[in-house]
């Protein structure tokens, strides 16, 4: 992302556009990324209530993944989930 | 020269009172109030304009002064044209909300009545409250009288509002000495008071919900420095607003103002710099002082930030000697905060006055006309002798002498 100059950002910190937080990809922030073992999940959801960046994709209702644009990787979901199916693995595995 | 028409009625009025006219006048959509000594009587002639509909003012009471400032900032990010009045430790209570104040570029004009910071506790004037958030973003106005008073609030709505400033204004008067004291003011024409300051169109406010935006975001390495720069950039803009504003006051309502004020200072060879009452005890000092046959002069310091350091070095370079006096203590420094802004301005002069400080009247301790002769005979003989030069000291403490 090109970084604006002072004289081309709102003055005061304001931000002008609602709902823009979805432009900026926290996702980079990760150094852990969860990984989900589809053969034992037994879609609670628990994980989709639990995750604090609305990260857990759902599709039919059904667990059926991350959204890495977003995930932070703070392991939350991988802690809570009860049969143990999320584990968490270093980013640099994916590098 | 006085081309004013302007309606106008002589009104007896405390420095307090000529503050509330102003903020009457101003009619501002809230205020928001905290009593303390020496400022509660502004907020309370005010409280009884808005108890008789004199004004269209929401006011709301607040329990602290931070929630004051707090509540005057909210109002004016949602949009309103915000007020408050403060002094000393209710100003030093709003610290944190002063400085987000000015960095969220709110044009918040706040009356304070100069008063001594505790601890000890003292009510009475000094300018170490003012002084104190000098470097918080906020132009900084001082008034000799009453009138500047009412004069320099209803400028600094103007100045605040501009486009190229949206900062804050704080302009101050010296608690009791003018705060409590009753004086002949002029007060316009309610109607050319408006017509002057005009209306109050914020670009954005919160409260324009067909454009929702985000107020006070989290501003980290990548563009913190940015919107300081902008704000640096805002308060320089004010040096030349300050100027056209006070040009066009002038010439609408017949008092003319500008940074600073001379007073028989052009062929003064020992130059005073003072501001608040002071000036205008000074000046009856100059005045005495050339019957004498003594060529001194005053410079009244109205704009303290941004602080005119180009136009200032021009007005007092001819001088022999100048001695600076400081209503507060910037302690540990080279001298007061006032001394220290025009030692770094005559940095560049290659022949410069000879320059003293003096740190005077610490919490309402009386500078009398005949102090403020003696004062320039002392800095005649700075000049002569070398003694004392670029000192700074205490006038008035016992034991010094
Ligand atoms: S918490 Fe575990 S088992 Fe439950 S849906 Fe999420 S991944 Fe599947
Ligand atoms: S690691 Fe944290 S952010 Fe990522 S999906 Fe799990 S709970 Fe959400």
């Amino acid at each position: 992302m090109k970084l604006m100059t002072w004289q081309e950002i709102p003055i005061g910190g304001l931000i002008l556009e609602a709902g823009n937080a979805k432009k900026f990809l926290t996702g980079d922030w990760r150094s852990q990324r969860p990984i989900l073992d589809e053969e034992k999940c037994i879609n609670c959801l628990t994980c989709f209530m639990v995750c604090p960046d609305g990260s857990i994709v759902l599709k039919d209702g059904k667990m059926s993944g991350f959204n890495y644009d977003y995930c932070k990787g703070c392991g939350i979901c991988a802690y809570e989930c009860p049969v143990k199916c999320i584990t968490m693995k270093p980013e640099e595995d994916f590098r | 020269m006085t081309t004013a028409t302007v309606k106008k009625i002589r009104r007896a009025f405390t420095g307090n009172e000529a503050g509330a006219e102003a903020m009457r006048q101003i009619n501002p959509d809230v205020a928001a109030v905290f009593p303390i000594t020496p400022q509660t009587e502004l907020m309370h002639a005010f409280a009884s304009f808005v108890a008789n509909g004199k004004v269209k003012t929401e006011l709301v009471m607040v329990e602290s002064e931070h929630s004051a400032m707090s509540a005057t900032v909210g109002a004016s990010a949602a949009g309103a044209r915000a007020m408050t009045a403060t002094s000393a430790n209710g100003l030093a209570l709003m610290w944190e909300i002063v400085y987000i104040a000015a960095s969220s570029r709110l044009p918040i004009v706040m009356p304070i009545i100069n008063r001594a910071l505790s601890g000890p506790i003292n009510i009475h004037c000094d300018h170490s409250d003012m002084m104190g958030c000098r470097d918080s973003g906020w132009i900084q106005m001082f008034s000799e009288n009453s009138q500047e008073e009412y004069d320099n609030l209803i400028q600094a709505i103007r100045i605040a509002e501009h486009p190229d400033v949206l900062l804050p204004v704080m302009v101050g008067q010296d608690g009791f000495i003018i705060s409590h004291s009753l004086e002949s003011v002029e007060v316009f024409d309610d109607e050319e008071v408006r017509d002057f300051i005009g209306e109050y169109h914020p670009k954005n406010p919160l409260l324009d919900t067909d454009h929702p935006y985000t107020f006070g975001p989290l501003d980290l390495q990548d563009y913190y420095m940015e919107h300081k720069r902008q704000q640096h950039q805002g308060m320089q803009n004010a040096r030349q607003v300050i100027l056209d504003t006070g040009k066009e006051f002038g010439e609408k309502f017949g008092h003319h103002y500008s940074n600073f004020e001379e007073f028989h200072l052009e062929d003064a060879e020992i130059g005073m710099i003072a501001l608040g009452s002071t000036a205008g005890t000074a000046k009856v000092a100059v005045e005495n002082l050339r019957e004498q046959g003594k060529k001194v002069g005053l410079l009244k310091l109205r704009v303290f930030r941004p602080f005119p350091f180009k136009e200032l070095v021009e007005a007092v370079k001819h001088l022999k000697g100048l001695i600076v006096l400081d209503r507060s203590d910037s302690f540990g420094a080279m001298g007061g905060p006032v001394f220290l802004d025009v030692s770094a301005s005559l940095n560049n002069l290659t022949k410069k006055p000879v320059t003293r400080n003096l740190i005077y009247g610490l919490g309402g301790r009386d500078m009398k006309v005949q102090d403020l002769e003696k004062i320039f005979g002392m800095m005649e003989k700075t000049v002569k002798t070398g003694k004392g030069a670029g000192s700074s000291q205490y006038y008035g403490a016992r034991g010094d002498d």
